[in-house]
């Protein structure tokens, strides 16, 4: 296997590429330029179409009709961008159309800055634009799993007819790691039957729409997409796990963050303080499993993430107040460092004794 | 007895909702003649807008989208790239295309974006509750305007067709109207052009049709037939603002 070196933000785009996506529109932001980048000069490559839109309003709704045409398509943002896209995000998800969206975080509110943070977490899990909807949400933690991921993203956006956001951050969009690529995997997408594309014989007109006047339709409209998000959290629900096993405190951290949190797990080992990991790779649906199992053995958690708390609150759910729930975060883009996170650790540990 | 309009096959047959006097009914048919006329009904994607003509996608016989206000060029966009020999259009009001779209449509002209936007100018507000539009005369009352729109306050009505008449990827821009037989046969031809102007690749295409709103403007339907010829002409005047190079 060809073992390449490739930025993060790159691998979006090599990912997507991949996955058999043909068509980007988007908006350039930092910190995931990048992408647009690398995306204007491959797509052409492959026979696809690069077009940068006058606005991320814009670009979510070229999303929204290159989907309705069948394609697969995507565009990328970060946290001010994607606020933009939340009108599009919302009828794309009622419109049920496959797209995927990433979002490398930024630090915020408001215009913030470009450094990396995880302060959008809420905004992608719990809904974000208007009405009662779900997107899946991805969060890789190496560029290889960029690669993969996005794979994945494009599939199950296909599959449950749902945009699929794959959220980074400015670490990971920035750093460079090896990656393996094998040769141009062949992308077979499924038939789209209900696509936009001109009758040409069809019989039935098909028709894209998130319009429905009556209440007891838009009701059945929303049951519906209920039914298609319970399903989604029963079989969708994807985590790593790190030396849980016999862990008396569990480490819970998604994306780059989790990779700080492992290196904290692994110094509090060597200090015989049995810690472990629970690494969110969906963070919806939400992998409450190896929460709820792990808060049979374990004493307590701490939840780790560059915000003020978001994802701890999903931790809390799950764990349902059968252990304690820690949290130790930084925001506004700031870093956690390892010497940070382990102290935190170390005193809850101690308190425990 | 003579039949001289029959059914067109353009469109559903379901019965439009629209207000007694209301042009948008002549401006669906046109539309749909003209892709019936053209062959290419098989092969169309129609993009709707947020107001009165939120439900044309239950009237054009084709596949159609409903898009959000104001982003239906932008979503004509995102068909049109990915099925660059279907016929695609856009088909919107005052409202969605002139004030909270008009970033989209611009750009999809900037762009020469192979698709064709009807755009239906009634100077008001109809679905909402009559309030001023971009397209609202000076001296207009509406619900919004209720001593009639005064420039200090709220500027000029905007002047779309001519607008996008000076952007270079606009290949055909005419204005036209509906209110009498002989502006509704040459809204027709200005129609069928700007289809024909997208089907021959040369470019964005845009038609603005004058229409009438007798609830919103508290007039019966041949008074508001009058108020398009006496009012709004002369705000608004008609003709062809840009044809494809090489062509009168």
């Amino acid at each position: 296997m060809n073992k390449v070196l490739m930025k993060g933000n790159e691998a979006f785009g090599e990912g997507a590429v991949r996955a058999g996506c043909r068509f980007f529109f988007g908006y350039p932001i930092t910190p995931q330029s990048e992408i647009p980048h690398y995306l204007a000069r491959r797509l052409p490559q492959v026979g696809g179409v690069y077009l940068q839109a006058e606005s991320e309003l814009a670009a979510i709704n070229m999303v929204y009709g290159a989907a309705a045409a069948g394609a697969r398509v995507m565009t990328s943002s970060s946290s001010p961008g994607i606020s933009l896209m939340q009108e599009g995000i919302s009828y794309i998800a009622c419109a049920e159309l496959p797209c995927v969206i990433v979002n490398i975080m930024r630090g915020g509110p408001g215009l913030g800055n470009i450094a990396p943070a995880q302060g959008d977490y809420f905004q992608a899990v719990k809904g974000g634009g208007h009405g009662d909807y779900r997107l899946l949400v991805l969060a890789p933690a190496s560029v290889q799993e960029v690669i993969d991921l996005m794979a994945l993203a494009f599939d199950l956006a296909d599959k449950y007819r749902n945009p699929v956001m794959v959220v980074g951050d400015g670490i990971l969009g920035q750093m460079m790691e090896p990656v393996e690529l094998g040769p141009l995997p062949e992308v077979s997408p499924p038939p789209k039957p209900w696509a936009t594309t001109g009758m040409l014989g069809r019989k039935t007109r098909n028709i894209v729409n998130s319009l429905y006047i009556e209440p007891e339709e838009m009701e059945k409209v929303n049951l519906r997409l209920q039914e298609k998000y319970r399903q989604m959290a029963e079989r969708e629900k994807r985590w790593e796990e790190y030396r849980v096993e016999d862990a008396g405190l569990v480490l819970v951290a998604f994306g780059m963050v989790a990779r700080i949190a492992k290196a904290v797990v692994d110094r509090l080992r060597a200090a015989d303080i049995p810690a472990g990991l629970i690494r969110p790779v969906t963070l919806y649906p939400f992998p409450d499993v190896p929460l709820v199992r792990a808060a049979e053995r374990a004493r307590a958690f701490l939840v780790v993430e560059m915000n003020a708390g978001q994802m701890v609150e999903d931790v809390r759910l799950a764990v349902c107040g059968r252990r304690p729930v820690y949290f130790y975060g930084r925001t506004g883009g700031m870093l956690t460092t390892v010497a940070e996170v382990l102290s935190q650790a170390e005193a809850i540990w101690e308190g425990l004794r | 007895m003579t039949v001289c309009l029959k059914p067109t096959a353009g469109l559903t047959g379901k019965p439009f909702h629209y207000c007694p006097g209301c042009t948008h009914g002549v401006i669906h048919r046109l539309v749909a003649e003209a892709l019936v006329e053209l062959g290419v009904l098989e092969r169309t994607v129609g993009i709707c807008p947020v107001g009165c003509a939120v439900f044309a996608y239950e009237y054009f016989n084709c596949d159609m989208i409903e898009a959000a206000h104001g982003r239906a060029p932008a979503v004509a966009t995102g068909v049109k790239r990915v099925l660059p020999d279907r016929v695609v259009f856009t088909y919107q009001g005052d409202g969605d295309l002139a004030a909270i779209g008009t970033a989209e449509v611009v750009h999809a002209a900037a762009r020469g974006e192979k698709i064709t936007t009807v755009f239906v100018n009634n100077a008001v507000y109809g679905m909402t509750g009559g309030q001023m539009a971009p397209t609202t005369l000076v001296g207009q009352k509406t619900t919004t305007t209720p001593f009639g729109r005064q420039v200090a306050e709220a500027g000029y009505p905007l002047k779309v067709a001519e607008m996008i008449a000076t952007i270079d990827g606009a290949a055909f821009v005419a204005r036209v109207a509906v209110n009498s037989p002989k502006n509704i046969l040459r809204a027709k031809q200005a129609i069928l052009r700007a289809f024909k102007v997208q089907l021959a690749g040369r470019g964005f295409s845009l038609v603005e049709v004058l229409s009438t709103c007798p609830t919103n403007w508290g007039l019966s339907p041949p008074e508001a037939l009058k108020w398009v010829e006496e009012k709004m002409i002369p705000v608004f005047p008609l003709g062809e603002f840009k044809v494809p190079e090489g062509e009168g």
